[in-house]
């Protein structure tokens, strides 16, 4: 991975690719929107049921 | 102890240039895993018939977990900061992926005291290294807003309640057809067996990836445009750092230990009897203006709340200050409390509203508490102090479902409850926001002889010249 750290000696600067980050965000953003929606839908019977 | 050297701390250091938005997905992956266990209720009834056994026994699995939360967060503590948030992912990993593999076999061969160990004792470990860990290490990767971290990582343990709920329904759905989620049907003792099967080996892979991404600042490193000099100008806010063994010596530690039990037993409180509660709160004789249906949609507002309240309010706190934020926690609570006592049952709305915000502040108060030990304690070893400071929630734990079930069974039989007879569980809530109350107006900075000595900038380099030189001979 090219954002990977080695040891605290090495100080080569290095670049996270955006690919990356955005992989990640969309990794636990996928589960989270799930659990949003369905608990959404859950508390709508509130008003309706 | 020593860790292998794939997770040693020395090996996830960042080097310049990486990109700290990194760190908040990892510490998700972990707190969305582990947040499942604020969803045991979907599979209660079917363990209750699995087992041939009571509530309460089934239950007791939720209340160990919880109390070795406390009790491992405590005792990890030290060992987490020292090792760093790779190698105490994937230790919370491990433990939380093996409680759920322990607790399947206990399901499937019918033996309930592997579903205490498995869930309980073994998943308990890894529920506490695992809600320490990515807090402590945001806390570092964003010096200039704590709240707004902590809010992240303390976010996704409400969120993961959220998943798991839906997703259990719709996997015991899929290894037992006739189970359709409605109240009226159970599923088969086989179905949990391999619902935790599934989610044990599930989280093992998301928490995983969480450790594999996430890494720790280099000690000298600052975010753009981050003046340490404009945090300590803020009241209560040090640069310094104190210890785990001396944070526990101060009166701020058990100051703010008093007031997350306060807050956590009072919210407990209302979480603990969500769907009876809102339908006992409306009774008509026999039945209730509140439909069982209508109830856990309230248990679902509640949920969102809950969760929303972490990120919100904790980011807020930033902007506000964590004494002045948990004033507002803990005296609008009391207000809160007290209304929803008194004209509470007048309408469905002000229900709902009252107990939303209230719950929204139980979450703010989860949420905050590790930016205020950053702001009294330094980064040094929050982790650790966080952790001891977490058998508040093992103790609130106990003490809210308590107070409430008590008063309640001194009040008459469920299904025959009204409002008044919620009376006075409430006004011992008003009663312990008021301690807590109190007990935040009383913390101060912590007294300077508790600090650790401060490294001398020069010797540091003097060192480092040393260690080069040493190297190029």
């Amino acid at each position: 991975m090219s954002t990977a750290a080695s040891s605290s000696g090495d100080r080569t600067p290095t670049h996270t690719p955006t690919g990356l980050i955005a992989f990640a965000w969309t990794l636990v953003g996928i589960p989270l929107a799930y659990g949003l929606f369905q608990t959404v839908k859950t508390a709508l019977s509130l008003f309706t049921g | 102890m020593a860790v292998p050297s794939f997770l040693a701390r020395e090996r996830i250091v960042a080097r310049p240039g990486f990109n700290r938005w990194l760190i908040p997905p990892a510490a998700l992956a972990v707190h969305l895993s582990i947040g499942q266990a604020y969803a045991t209720s979907v599979y209660k009834t079917a363990l209750v018939e699995r087992f041939d056994t009571s509530l309460t026994a089934i239950g007791i699995i939720f209340s160990i977990a919880i109390v070795m939360l406390g009790l491992s967060a405590a005792a990890f503590g030290t060992w987490v900061d020292r090792n760093g948030p790779r190698a105490a992912m994937f230790t919370a990993a491990v433990f939380w992926s093996v409680g759920f593999l322990v607790g399947s076999l206990g399901i499937a061969t019918g033996q309930l005291w592997l579903l205490y160990f498995g869930y309980g004792v073994l998943g308990g470990i890894g529920l506490g290294i695992g809600y320490i860990s990515p807090v402590s290490t945001l806390i570092k990767w964003f010096p200039d807003r704590p709240g707004l971290a902590t809010g992240m990582a303390i976010m996704g343990f409400g969120g993961g309640a959220l998943i798991a709920s839906p997703l259990s329904r719709q996997l015991m759905g899929f290894y037992d057809p006739s189970y359709d989620g409605t109240a009226g049907t159970v599923p088969s003792g086989s179905a949990v067996a391999l619902l935790f099967l599934t989610l044990g080996l599930v989280y093992l892979a998301f928490m995983l990836f969480g450790a594999l991404i996430v890494r720790v600042p280099a000690d000298d490193w600052r975010p753009d445009g981050f003046d340490p000099s404009t945090v300590k100008s803020k009241a209560l806010v040090t640069t310094d750092n104190v210890s785990a063994a001396n944070a526990i010596k101060t009166p701020q530690f058990w100051l703010l230990w008093t007031v997350l039990f306060c807050n956590v037993t009072a919210g407990i409180g209302i979480l603990e009897q969500a769907a009876p509660m809102i339908q006992d709160f409306f009774r008509t004789g026999q039945g209730s203006l509140v439909a069982a249906t209508a109830a856990a949609g309230f248990v679902g507002v509640l949920s969102l709340f809950n969760m929303g309240g972490r990120f919100i309010w904790s980011s807020t706190s930033d902007y506000l200050g964590r004494k002045p934020i948990y004033m507002i926690y803990l005296g609008v609570g009391m207000v809160l409390y007290v209304a929803l006592a008194t004209v509470g049952s007048t309408a469905t709305w002000v229900f709902v509203v009252l107990a939303a915000i209230i719950i929204s502040f139980y979450g703010g108060g989860f949420a905050t508490v590790p930016a205020y030990l950053r702001d009294l304690f330094g980064t040094y070893q929050v982790g650790a102090i966080h952790g001891r400071l977490l058998t508040a929630w093992s103790a609130a734990g106990i003490a809210g479902p308590l107070i409430v079930n008590s008063v309640l069974d001194s009040r008459g039989t469920p299904g025959e409850l009204v409002a008044g007879d919620y009376r006075p569980a409430l006004f011992i809530m008003v009663g312990l926001l008021a301690v807590g109350f109190v007990a935040n107006l009383l913390v101060r900075p912590v007294d300077s002889r508790w600090h650790e000595p401060r490294k001398d900038p020069a010797s540091d380099q003097a060192r480092a010249a040393s260690t080069r030189a040493r190297s190029a001979a």
